[in-house]
């Protein structure tokens, strides 16, 4: 600690000792200039005032992402990346956005309003100054003490760091080691703050933890570090994001999101992820590059991934389970929609290693207008999983003649007594349906979002309750215009 | 007076092809039940899809006039808020959406179209259980998905029920014996029964002879080679029984 402490003291005084260390940009700006060098992560370190320990790790992470390239494997299409056009750290703005819902942009609200965002909600979502509209810090503060009562932590990822040094040091890289690819060796460098959360052994987290509530309630950023901890026996079920668009001048999203379970503890996490998707020619959208893994390390541990993604102009990830655990369960429940000239490159990756271990995947892509929908899953069973099973079902559904839906199964099996089982669909919405939903009253976009959400029920049914309202909104919304 | 339902001199085709219907004219009158009957291929679902609006058609020649207005132009689901209910030959199925969820939405369409107060779950349950009772439909029915796993018999009864719910003006059964045994027969017709108003007219199509016991028709007319080539009253349909539709089709 102390060897950091020199750090930002000195630069204070303007010793020019920064030079010791070759850092030589100013700490007390606002924003990094742009470009990722050593000094870059160097900088956001010394902003967050993180132990010399965590700046060690990140400075390790930075040397090996700089042997390594972008890989060219997805079904996808990115434009060059500048990595060193962009900056990497600024400091949350308070002044600039709009001083009241007046100034926010009409459709924007008509958004919200679909989406049956609370009213109190909405003034905080389009960055209209809080204070006077949402008394965020008096919620936290008994949601907070709830859970404090029975020794759960839940807080920022760089909270946590300074709070609970020991447990970010045993488990942080163990589930997604920084050199796994190239975007979480990315932001093992760089990244910005996230959520952390212990469950102690037995203990049932009395409500669903969501990012809403976080402590630190800074702007999420394009790096989020998340990792969540259920102790044996333990449950917890965490919500990521919310249905309302979300724009952001960062156009690169690369989070790291580690899960890890111990014996007989279970671990739900659910993702609606609406990010702005650029415009009609898919220009300007934010490109959601992510990196998610459980680990189910205990035995009889489950880990259960659902996700709606109807947002970003390019969505590349792949929410694992690795069930090490005998007995363990790992589930995957996805919905992506691909519209206007949207790209998804989705899937789960399920590791089998322990025995008597069970997956279950469902997936669900939908495709309109140009979009490109690809599901890239890959089940995996090790010869020591004796007695692994997985059910796979992948649907398809395709709006329109111009889109596109791929499915890319990898299977794996070395246990003969593996039992792996693999279902494909790919259809369009029926004119019968269509039209027997429009001799019924129901208008052309009624008819459809009510025939997709029948599509996707499955996954839809394992979101908490209020997610899964928002979510078939967020499904009618992300449709809007992909008919007729 | 204008009645209900005016179809005059109707010339329709599936997009691109050629006309199936080749000049129908028919009058139906709130409070009145047809039957429309003929041979195969004769174009009897072709005016149920035109008339409720079926995408793929087109009308190329004709009008017609429905609560005195001319709906040839109009959409299948706006026809369908002013009172047009199909209750189809063959109900598709809706995979993951529940019957109840359906109805309720049909149902707050019809209302909003109409400018009253939608219902919520609540007040939707009450409505069910009422309309049930008139209709011996089992409760399960309500739990599943539209159609889906429904038996023959079941489909048609959904149909039926749909229509008590949505209480149209016009009311068009495609075929709702086909496919039908005794006892579900017997069950459907009474539901349709039940539903007879001097506000809504019911045009029913079909194929034999025996639905019409059952549901006892004003007028009968016979569709055949694109036309309306014979019209009666009830007692017209027992006289076909006996002679057929040969003769008439020649007569085309």
């Amino acid at each position: 600690m102390s060897a950091h402490l020199e750090t930002i003291e000195e630069l204070a005084a303007g010793s020019g000792d920064g030079y010791k260390y070759g850092f030589v940009t100013d700490i007390e700006a606002d924003t990094a200039p742009p470009g990722l060098t050593e000094d870059t992560v160097r900088f956001i370190s010394a902003k967050k005032q993180e132990p010399e320990w965590l700046l060690e790790w990140r400075l390790k992470a930075f040397r090996r992402w700089q042997k390594m390239e972008q890989p060219d494997w997805a079904r996808l299409n990115i434009a060059p990346i500048d990595y060193q056009g962009a900056t990497y750290y600024s400091a949350p703005k308070n002044a600039e956005g709009p001083k009241s819902l007046d100034e926010v942009d009409p459709e924007l609200l008509k958004t919200y309003e679909k989406l049956g965002i609370p009213l109190g909600e909405r003034a905080a979502l389009a960055g209209v100054a809080v204070d006077a509209v949402f008394d965020s810090v008096s919620v936290a503060t008994t949601f907070k003490d709830t859970l404090a009562e029975q020794g759960i932590i839940f807080c920022s990822f760089g909270e946590a760091v300074r709070e609970h040094p020991e447990l970010v040091q045993k488990y942080l890289g163990t589930v997604v080691p920084q050199g796994d690819n190239f975007f979480s060796a990315l932001n093992s460098a760089v990244f910005s703050d996230g959520s952390f959360a212990y469950i102690p052994p037995g203990v049932r987290c009395p409500m669903e933890l969501s990012t809403y509530f976080r402590i630190n309630a800074a702007k999420s950023g394009q790096f989020e570090r998340t990792l969540l901890i259920a102790d044996e026996g333990a449950y917890v079920s965490y919500l990521e994001g919310c249905t309302a668009p979300r724009r952001d001048e960062n156009q690169l999203h690369a989070a790291v999101v580690e899960l890890v379970a111990l014996a007989d503890a279970e671990i739900k996490y659910s993702t609606v992820q609406n990010w702005y998707p650029g415009d009609e020619n898919g220009v300007g959208g934010i490109y959601n590059f992510v990196t998610k893994r459980g680990a189910c390390r205990g035995s009889g541990s489950k880990i259960s991934w659902t996700q709606v993604e109807t947002g970003s102009a390019i969505t590349w990830k792949y929410p694992s389970c690795i069930l090490e655990g005998e007995n363990s369960v790992g589930e995957f429940y996805s919905v992506a929609v691909t519209a206007n000239r949207q790209q998804a490159d989705t899937g789960t990756k399920m590791i089998h290693l322990g025995r008597n271990t069970k997956s279950t995947i469902i997936s669900k892509g939908i495709s309109a207008g140009h979009g490109q929908n690809t599901y890239r899953g890959a089940v995996k069973i090790m010869p020591g999983a004796e007695g692994a099973r997985n059910y796979t079902q992948c649907d398809s559904l395709l709006i329109g003649k111009t889109c596109g839906a791929h499915a890319i199964p990898y299977i794996d099996t070395r246990n003969p007594s593996a039992r792996v089982e693999h279902e494909a669909t790919a259809s369009k919405i029926s004119d019968e349906q269509l039209f027997y939903c429009l001799q019924r009253g129901l208008t052309p976009e009624e008819s459809v979002s009510l025939i997709v959400n029948g599509f996707c029920k499955e996954v839809l049914k394992e979101l908490p309750m209020e997610f899964a309202v928002e979510a078939q909104k967020l499904l009618a919304v992300s449709l809007e215009g992909s008919v007729g | 007076m204008t009645k209900l339902l005016e179809v005059e001199d109707l010339h329709a085709r599936i997009a691109g092809g050629r006309d199936i219907l080749k000049g129908i004219s028919l009058s139906v009158g709130a409070g009145e039940v047809h039957a429309i009957m003929g041979p195969n291929g004769a174009g009897k679902s072709t005016l149920s899809s035109v008339l409720a609006a079926k995408p793929g058609y087109e009308v190329t020649a004709g009008r017609i006039l429905y609560d005195g207005a001319d709906i040839a132009e109009m959409p299948a689901d706006e026809r369908a808020r002013k009172g047009v209910f199909l209750a189809f030959q063959y109900p598709v199925e809706i995979p993951g959406v529940n019957n109840t969820y359906f109805l309720r939405a049909s149902v707050n369409a019809m209302r909003r179209e109409r400018g009253e107060p939608e219902l919520d779950a609540a007040q939707f349950l009450k409505l069910v259980k009422k309309k049930m009772s008139l209709l011996d439909i089992k409760d399960d029915l309500l739990k599943r998905a539209v159609n889906v796993g429904f038996s023959g018999g079941e489909k048609k009864r959904n149909e039926i029920f749909q229509m008590a719910m949505l209480e149209p003006k016009l009311a068009i059964l495609d075929e709702t014996d086909s496919g039908l045994d005794i006892d579900a027969l017997r069950a459907v017709s009474e539901g349709v029964n039940k539903l007879r108003d001097p506000g809504r007219a019911i045009v029913m199509i079909t194929h034999y002879q025996r639905l019409l016991d059952y549901i006892e028709p004003d007028f009968v007319h016979v569709l055949a080679g694109g036309r309306i080539v014979a019209s009666g009253d009830k007692s017209f349909a027992r006289e076909l029984e006996k002679t057929g539709y040969a003769h008439l089709e020649r007569a085309a």
